[in-house]
C-alpha cells in the first residue's frame, strides 16, 4: 500500500468526469424524465376532465330527449286539439250550409207552388168562362166578372 | 492457477503488485547491475525493490488506466442516454439509466436538503463509477493480467478500487468539496464549529479544535478507506480461492464452488460499497451546508 502520483491522477479524473456529468450527462437526462412526468400528468388530467365531461353529456342528453318527448307530446296534443276543432267547424259549417241549401230549397218550391197555384188559378177562372159560356151559350163579359172569378179561386187553395 | 515454477505467496504478491511506472532515484541499482545517472530514470518498475524506490514519484498505470477507462465508459454510456433522452417513450438502456438517475435523485433529495446542482451528477459519478470500478472483481482473477502477462506486460491490477491511491483519490476530491463548501455556506460560522464545539468556552479551544478536526479529517479517510478495505478483502479471498487449484485436483470442486459462491455474494457487496460511498459523500456535503 504506497500512495504515489495516481492519486493526483485519480483527483484529476474525478473531477473531470463529475463535470462531464453535470454538465452533459444530468441536466438533460432530468430535463426529460421531468418533461415526460408533466406529460402523464396532463395526459391524465385530460383523461378526467373528457371522463367528466362525458358524464355531464349524457345527462345533457338525458334532459334534452326528455324535452324533445315532451315537446312532441304537446305537439301531438295540439295537433289533436286542432284536428278537432276543424272537424267541428267543418260539422258547423256543413250544417249551416245544409240549412242554407234547405231553406233555398223550401223558398224556391214554395215560389213553384205559388206559382203553380197562381197558373192554376187563371187557368180555372178559364176554364170556368168556358164552361159558362157553353152553358149559358153566349159570351161573357170576362173584363166585368174576372173580379169575382180571382175571388173565388183565391179561395182554392 | 499459479505458474509452473511459482510458490502460492509468489502469485498473490504478484498479483497484488501493480503496474508501475516511475522515477528510479539517482545511484539506484536495477535488477540487471546498471546503475541509475544522475537526474534518475523514468521506467517501469520490474519488482517490489522498484517500486520501494520509485516512492511517491510513480504512477500505478493499471489502476489509473482501468479507473479512466470505466469511467469514460460510464460518461459514454449516459451521455448517449443524454442525446436519446425524451419525453416520449423510453426504451431499452435509456429506461435503465433512467432507473439509476431516478434512484440516484431519489437519495439525494432524501439526504441532501440544500439547493446545489452539483451534488445529484457527483453521486450519480460516483455511484456509477465506483459501481464499474468494484465490478472489475467478478473477472476471473488470472484472465486478464495471464492475457497481459503473454503479450508481455509484467504486472496488472484490473480492481481499481482496491487500490488506496484511486479511493483516497476520489475521497480527497469530496474532502475538498467539503472544506468549499464549509466556507461557502458558513464563512466564519466554520471556524467557529471547529473551535466553540463540543465545549462551548474559550478556555476549550485547543481541545475543540483538536477534536473537530480529527473529526473532520475522519470522513475522507473513513470514505476511502472503507471503499479500499473491502475491496481488497474481497480481491485478496478471489486470490486465495484461486490459489486453492493449485492445491490439487481434489481441491477443483471445492474451490469452483467456493468461487461462485463468492462471487454470488460479491455482487451484492459491490453494489453495496458503491452505494455506501455515494450516500456517505452526500452526507458530508449536506453536513457542509448545514449552518448551526
Amino acid at each position: 500500500m504506497n500512495i504515489n502520483l495516481t492519486l493526483i491522477g485519480q483527483m484529476v479524473a474525478f473531477i473531470v468526469f463529475v463535470a462531464f456529468c453535470m454538465k452533459y450527462v444530468w441536466p438533460p437526462i432530468v430535463a426529460a424524465m421531468q418533461e415526460r412526468a408533466e406529460k402523464i400528468a396532463d395526459g391524465l388530467a385530460a383523461a378526467d376532465r373528457a371522463s367528466h365531461d362525458l358524464e355531464l353529456a349524457q345527462k345533457r342528453a338525458v334532459e334534452q330527449m326528455k324535452e324533445a318527448k315532451a315537446e312532441a307530446a304537446a305537439i301531438i296534443d295540439a295537433a289533436n286539439k286542432r284536428a278537432n276543432t276543424i272537424i267541428e267547424d267543418a260539422k258547423a259549417a256543413a250544417r249551416v250550409e245544409a240549412d242554407r241549401v234547405k231553406a233555398a230549397g223550401i223558398a224556391e218550391l214554395e215560389q213553384e207552388t205559388n206559382r203553380a197555384r197562381t197558373a192554376l188559378r187563371a187557368e180555372l177562372a178559364e176554364l170556368t168562362f168556358l164552361a159558362t159560356e157553353k152553358v149559358l151559350g153566349a159570351s161573357v163579359d170576362r173584363a166585368a166578372h174576372a173580379k169575382l172569378v180571382a175571388e173565388v179561386t183565391a179561395e182554392l187553395h | 492457477m499459479a505458474g509452473e515454477n511459482q510458490t502460492v505467496s509468489e502469485y498473490i504478491v504478484h498479483h497484488l503488485t501493480h503496474l508501475t511506472y516511475g522515477k528510479l532515484p539517482e545511484g539506484f541499482v536495477k535488477a540487471d547491475g546498471t546503475v541509475v545517472g544522475a537526474s534518475g530514470e523514468w521506467t517501469f518498475a520490474h519488482g517490489p525493490q522498484d517500486i520501494a524506490a520509485m516512492g511517491f514519484m510513480s504512477i500505478h498505470v493499471d489502476s489509473l488506466m482501468w479507473s479512466v477507462g470505466l469511467g469514460l465508459i460510464f460518461c459514454w454510456l449516459f451521455y448517449r442516454v443524454a442525446q436519446k433522452a425524451s419525453s416520449g417513450t423510453p426504451s431499452g438502456f435509456v429506461n435503465f439509466a433512467e432507473m439509476v438517475v431516478e434512484f440516484v435523485d431519489g437519495t439525494v433529495k432524501d439526504t441532501f436538503h440544500g439547493r446545489n446542482p452539483l451534488i445529484a451528477p457527483l453521486s450519480l459519478t460516483i455511484f456509477c463509477w465506483v459501481f464499474l470500478m468494484n465490478l472489475m472483481d467478478l473477472v476471473p482473477v488470472d484472465l486478464v493480467p495471464h492475457l497481459f502477462l503473454l503479450s508481455g506486460v509484467e504486472y496488472q491490477k484490473i480492481v481499481p478500487s482496491t487500490d488506496p491511491n484511486i479511493t483516497m483519490g476520489m475521497a480527497l476530491g469530496i474532502f475538498i468539496l467539503m472544506l468549499y463548501y464549509s466556507i461557502k455556506v458558513k464563512g466564519f460560522g466554520f471556524v467557529k464549529e471547529l473551535t466553540l464545539n463540543p465545549f462551548n468556552h474559550p478556555a476549550f479551544i485547543p481541545v475543540n479544535l483538536f477534536m473537530e478536526v480529527v473529526g473532520l479529517l475522519a470522513k475522507p479517510f473513513s470514505l476511502g478507506l472503507r471503499l479500499f478495505g473491502n475491496m481488497y478483502a474481497g480481491e485478496m479471498i478471489f486470490i486465495l480461492i484461486a490459489a486453492l487449484f493449485s492445491a490439487g485436483v481434489a481441491w477443483m470442486l471445492p474451490a469452483g464452488l467456493l468461487q461462485m459462491g463468492w462471487a454470488i455474494f460479491h455482487i451484492l457487496v459491490i453494489t453495496l460499497q458503491a452505494f455506501i460511498f455515494m450516500v456517505l459523500t452526500i452526507v458530508y456535503l449536506s453536513m457542509a451546508h448545514e449552518d448551526h
